[in-house]
């Protein structure tokens, strides 16, 4: 059952999005939430979308996916809606009885806020269902390493990453050997309320921690008979090239910058 | 390196730290380029402890040990030494450190600087001579446990050693995986002519070596050829080890008055030797 987990959401298909230098991505990534605030008006808003609408087309993933992220989301954007709806003051009053007063103002507020965080998780989701989690490590490490001059340890936090990706199978698989050892033994980790089952797993998580120790000594023994001495003159397999398509991208990008502040001014 | 040993241990002793009692004391031995060694003994009885002070992973607390012409004690050499002698470890999940077969094998010469242009023919090399070269870009976790140890082993090879050391490498196996794993160390050690030091307490495996040393309470008791070896049964048994099946079966035989000849350690050789002695015209053929 725990044999075909996918790692993070990433989705594995080949789109001009996915082939982008995963530093582009991320640092364009950073500037898309930026300017998701920057956006005051319809107008604003129409350009994200059609620039969300334009990264999404490119990259080949399923609107499903997309949209998956915003599912654990869905109560923050019901409340926020609701809340901005009722409490933000405004002139024209379309509804009002009882307690409830629903101003034109406050309905477009509610929706731009609501938008807001829509467009958020899908620009980030992006992100992630087009780049694989090692790559993304790499990206890091390679973004943060001018941080190097003040003690700042890039290449361990990004080699950190990538060992955790490489063991969480196979300590999911020993988790999922050692539930069955116990049930064997009439562990019962499925009734229950809440507490009693967060209880039950204590006898899982004591093994499950002695051996992941074990095994990080062992690996340490095993990386550092292999010539391992932290990242000082480490050459990589992997180099990361931008191309013509990462200026384009960025290109995009600063447009839509440079619009949403226009449209800041002028309107 | 240009001695005409691969490793020589002085007198070499070690201590862990916490222990009271030395894992190893006073082991003197010899390994030669290109040849098959097989370390044979029991739990705890120091085989693994040897391994580790080959690859300066542990430094002796008295004695040396000189690894091609390198002792292991000076620091500034510790990455010399540990380039030309690469180890492998029992459990095959706990020594690969990345997600793609590929860049684990790259992972050696990514630590000793290889420009990347030269990285990429050498790990397909590596990868071709234990047979992975298929699997370059498979997920390690969805590997066998052989295919495991085999790219561990072109994970070394790509770093182009001339010792590998197994420690234990085939123990979590199955016997399919064990057998995968031992051949490809025999091919490389007769194609390549890389010293192997393999550390087992399987009889079947050292009895394959050039030469086996046999390690019991924190010293060598025997060293010789698995024939010389596995034909002092009993003092084999007295340090808990045992012998091939056909040895003993040779040792009870001899004991009975049948005369039968030295180093008998496979079907075959005991089919051959019975043959010789039951139709003596035969056997010339």
């Amino acid at each position: 059952m725990l044999s075909n987990i996918t790692l993070g959401q990433y989705y594995p298909v080949d789109s001009r999005v996915h082939r982008l230098d995963p530093r582009t991505k991320l640092i364009l990534s950073i500037v898309f939430i930026v300017a998701v605030f920057l956006a005051k008006t319809w107008v604003g808003y129409g350009l994200l979308f059609a620039f969300i609408v334009l990264a999404a087309r490119l990259s080949n993933v399923p609107l499903k996916m997309l949209f998956r992220g915003l599912k654990p989301l869905k109560w923050i954007l019901i409340i926020t809606f609701l809340l901005n709806l009722f409490f933000t003051p405004g002139d024209t009053v379309w509804v009002s009885f009882w307690v409830i007063r629903i101003t034109k103002e406050a309905f477009f507020q509610a929706l731009f806020y609501s938008l807001r965080l829509v467009f958020l998780v899908i620009g980030t989701s992006l992100l992630t269902l087009t780049t694989s989690p090692v790559a993304l490590a790499d990206a890091m490490e390679i973004l943060l390493s001018p941080l190097k001059v003040i003690h700042f340890p890039a290449h361990e936090l990004a080699m950190m990453m990538t060992i955790a990706l490489r063991f969480v199978p196979t300590l999911l698989e020993e988790a999922d050997k050692i539930m069955k050892a116990q049930m064997a033994r009439g562990a019962d980790f499925e009734s229950g309320n809440l507490i009693t089952r967060a209880k039950a797993m204590v006898p899982l998580l004591v093994p499950l921690f002695v051996s992941a120790f074990r095994r990080a000594s062992d690996l340490a023994m095993a990386m550092e008979s292999r010539c391992y001495h932290g990242g000082e003159g480490r050459t990589r397999l992997r180099v990361l090239k931008f191309t013509r398509n990462d200026g384009i991208a960025c290109l995009v990008v600063a447009a839509l910058v440079a619009l949403l502040i226009l449209e800041g001014i002028l309107l | 390196m240009e001695s005409n040993t691969r490793i020589t241990m002085k007198d070499v002793s070690f201590t862990y730290e916490e222990a009271s009692s030395p894992a190893l004391s006073g082991v003197s031995a010899e390994i030669r380029p290109g040849e098959f060694v097989a370390v044979l003994g029991h739990n705890g009885s120091g085989k693994s402890t040897m391994a580790k002070l080959f690859n300066a992973l542990h430094i002796p607390t008295e004695g040396n040990v000189v690894v091609c012409g390198y002792d292991t004690r000076s620091q500034d050499l510790v990455w010399e030494i540990r380039r030309r002698a690469g180890m492998i470890f029992q459990n095959p999940d706990n020594q690969i450190v990345a997600t793609v077969v590929r860049e684990d094998v790259a992972f050696g010469l990514e630590n000793l600087g290889v420009p990347t242009e030269e990285m990429i023919p050498r790990i397909e090399s590596a990868l071709s001579a234990v047979r992975m070269n298929k699997y370059a870009d498979t997920s390690p976790h969805m590997l066998s446990g052989g295919q495991k140890q085999r790219v561990a082993i072109a994970g070394i090879l790509a770093m182009e050693p001339s010792i590998i050391i197994a420690d234990e490498a085939t123990a979590m196996l199955d016997p399919s995986g064990r057998k995968e794993v031992l051949d490809t160390i025999h091919m490389l050690n007769r194609n390549k002519g890389i010293t192997v030091v393999w550390i087992t307490h399987f009889m079947e495996e050292a009895a394959l070596a050039d030469r086996v040393l046999v390690v019991s309470e924190g010293s060598i008791r025997l060293e010789g050829t698995p024939a010389e070896v596995f034909d002092r049964v009993e003092e084999m048994r007295e340090m808990h080890l045992d012998v091939p099946h056909m040895a003993a079966l040779a040792n009870e035989l001899r004991a009975t008055g049948v005369p039968l000849k030295k180093g008998i350690l496979t079907v075959e050789d005991m089919v051959e030797e019975v043959n010789r002695i039951l139709c003596p015209s035969k056997s010339k053929t």
